[in-house]
């Protein structure tokens, strides 16, 4: 059969060669999509020797000391961003434990058949619209809503488990774990939809097989469907991660804003994108040096964290098809 | 069909006239843009309103961007006129060619708002507050706030302090006068848009008015301060403050023009008030200013600011205290009409 198929070209066949119009038009959108990608470089560089040239006196004057810090003092010229790196980096962690744990499970509760079709679509309709509301809203909903609610149960744990270092504090109103909470929030529309389109990915027969070889249900969805997907859910995590560290409204509304290193879940804290657009609009001219340092700063994070993430992924990916 | 192409034109002829006629007055029209404080933005917005309103020929637009941001703007030429709570400096002046004319317009005042639940007219006396503000006094129960409040009922409960996390006119304001009452504080956080705040969990910073508005209504046992305009809306308890004669004043009262009025103004009409004398002043008080610049490009523009600041400091004035700000005390304005003159 095979040998018949290969290279079989008969007389009246209606393959031809391509016109010299499709060899044109080929080329041109190749030149095209080229030059797209090229153009997303192009902007990535510039928008960095914007930042750079500016932030650029400002790397001269504090050096390495800028990074570990911990005294923001505009007055005296003290600038310091270790607890904004802390909290930026302690927030998002929080908020992809627990988004990024509730997307997932979301994520395979709407495509391994739990639900009839039409009530899927619902579902998956509702949590894509979470990502279509405001930060701002978010961090008003935070602060009049997520704050009192957490707030008995955050003085029962300090009261009774304050020797925690992360129940070390009360919690008296804005403060790391309500800003986590609603971050968690905002991150899961994005970790629910990229993780709902891997696992929709993985061919229906790999999961017919699974259940022909005798395997349960929740056998098929741990061992069989969620590696093989693994790839793209840890995509989802990392672009969830990416979009936790950038978050800037409803963080500075609900974080504290305050430059505290401490592990405790329940203290007010600080991260670089409130910091970066509470303080630009009445920044002085030395003052806009250090926040764009510290502009650099958010940026060489996310890179370094998307880096990450996509060894992590090239990693993943060999050992499962090992 | 001829008949239809007659009325067309005929249509189109007239709608044409019509247009143009209509057209023709706004083309006169002079538009002042002006941008800066946020501080006295809500009555500004109003003035303004109103003043083009009345005008058929100016018209103004002003952007709250904050008083750095609109002196930047100023500095760099983008606008007819700026607004600033914190005046402009010396420096900033000389940036400045033809020179600066600064315009006191009105006054604001700075209150403590509060939530702790059942109590109402808290006193605060000036080592209190300020004890609190640099952490040294944290629970509602302390001794000396007792002292102070022997009618009350105080909570044994831990004092949150709300600050601006955004750097504001209001900060350099409020940390102007604790600077003056506290030798601590001088040399501690010290004066200035933002300042650094002690360390602790029990201080917590929310961006502009609104922000530090929300979190203290959700915040039991909290304490911040805030434009008095901004806690008059929002209905919020303010503390009656002490002031330097040791009498407890509430804001929005006469207390702000008493303290306006105990600060003679110098040429440049740059008066700080950090911490007014008379008995009844309230204490923490400001001008807000207008910057206009002496030698304007256009003439028509200039004599549109002259009768604008004409217009706030005649008619506007009677729009300031119902909104919550301080009108300008007889001898000031006068004074201020004066110089308004050298905008040319």
């Amino acid at each position: 059969m095979s040998i018949v198929l290969e290279g079989a070209r008969s007389p009246d066949s209606v393959a031809t060669d391509p016109s010299s119009w499709d060899v044109l038009a080929d080329r041109l959108f190749r030149g095209l999509a080229k030059a797209a990608a090229a153009l997303i470089l192009l902007l990535l560089a510039f928008i960095l020797w914007q930042i750079g040239r500016r932030a650029w006196p400002g790397i001269l004057e504090y050096g390495v000391g800028f990074l570990t810090s911990t005294t923001w003092d505009v007055g005296r010229g003290h600038f310091g961003i270790l607890p904004a790196i802390w909290g930026t980096i302690y927030s998002s962690f929080l908020a992809l434990l627990i988004g990024g744990f509730f997307g997932v499970v979301m994520a395979i509760f709407l495509t391994q058949d739990f639900l009839p079709p039409r009530l899927a679509v619902v579902f998956r309709t509702t949590v894509e619209l979470l990502a279509a509301i405001p930060s701002v809203v978010y961090g008003l909903w935070g602060i009049f809503f997520v704050v009192p609610a957490i707030r008995p149960t955050a003085n029962w744990l300090y009261e009774h488990f304050g020797g925690i270092p992360i129940f070390g504090s009360t919690l008296s109103g804005p403060g790391l774990l309500p800003a986590a909470l609603v971050l968690a929030i905002m991150i899961l529309p994005t970790v629910a939809a990229v993780s709902q389109d891997a696992l929709r990915q993985v061919p229906y027969r790999v999961k017919e097989a699974a259940y022909g070889m005798g395997t349960t249900r929740w056998e098929a969805i741990l061992r069989v469907m969620l590696p093989t997907a693994a790839t793209g859910i840890f995509g989802a995590l990392v672009l969830g991660f990416g979009r936790a560290l950038g978050e800037t409204m409803a963080l500075a509304m609900l974080i504290g804003n305050s430059n505290q290193l401490s592990l405790s879940l329940f203290s007010p804290a600080n991260t670089l994108a409130a910091l970066l657009a509470l303080n630009f609009p009445e920044a002085g001219p030395r003052e806009v040096q250090v926040l764009m340092y510290a502009a650099l700063v958010l940026l060489a994070i996310t890179l370094l964290v998307n880096i990450a993430g996509g060894m992590i992924m090239n990693f993943a990916t060999r050992s499962i098809r090992k | 069909m001829k008949r239809l192409a007659i009325a067309l034109l005929l249509v189109t002829g007239l709608s044409t006239l019509a247009l143009s006629t209509v057209d023709a007055p706004a083309q006169e029209r002079v538009r002042l843009t002006g941008s800066g404080a946020s501080f006295p933005f809500p009555l500004y917005s109003a003035w303004f309103k109103s003043f083009s309103g009345k005008q058929a020929t100016i018209s103004v637009d002003y952007q709250a961007k904050g008083s750095g941001a609109g002196i930047q703007d100023f500095i760099n030429k983008t606008v007819d006129f700026a607004a600033s709570d914190a005046a402009m400096t010396d420096e900033e002046i000389a940036k400045v060619p033809g020179g600066v004319q600064l315009v006191p317009l009105t006054g604001g005042e700075i209150a403590l708002a509060y939530n702790v639940a059942g109590v109402k007219g808290l006193k605060l006396p000036r080592d209190v507050y300020s004890g609190i503000f640099l952490g040294k006094i944290t629970k509602w129960s302390d001794p000396k706030i007792k002292a102070a409040n022997p009618g009350l009922t105080l909570p044994d409960q831990d004092i949150t302090v709300v600050r601006r996390a955004d750097s504001s006119g209001t900060t350099f304001v409020f940390t102007t006068h604790l600077a003056a009452i506290s030798e601590e504080w001088k040399k501690g956080p010290g004066v200035g848009t933002t300042v650094k705040w002690p360390a602790s969990d029990k201080f917590v910073a929310s961006p502009k008015n609104d922000g530090v508005a929300a979190t203290l209504r959700q915040t039991p046992g909290s304490i911040g301060y805030v434009e008095y305009a901004f806690g008059k809306f929002s209905k919020m308890e303010m503390a009656l403050l002490q002031n330097k004669s040791g009498q407890f004043v509430a804001p929005g009262g006469k207390g702000g023009e008493e303290a306006l009025a105990s600060v003679k103004l110098p040429a440049d009409l740059r008066g700080w008030l950090p911490d007014p004398e008379g008995a009844q002043a309230y204490p923490i008080a400001t001008y807000t200013w207008l910057l206009l610049y002496k030698k304007n490009s256009d003439p028509k523009k200039a004599a549109a600011l002259r009768e604008l600041v004409d217009y706030c400091l005649t008619e506007g004035q009677k729009m300031s205290a119902q909104m919550g700000y301080i009108p300008l005390p007889e001898s000031v304005s006068a004074t201020v009409r004066k110089a308004a003159a050298s905008v040319q």
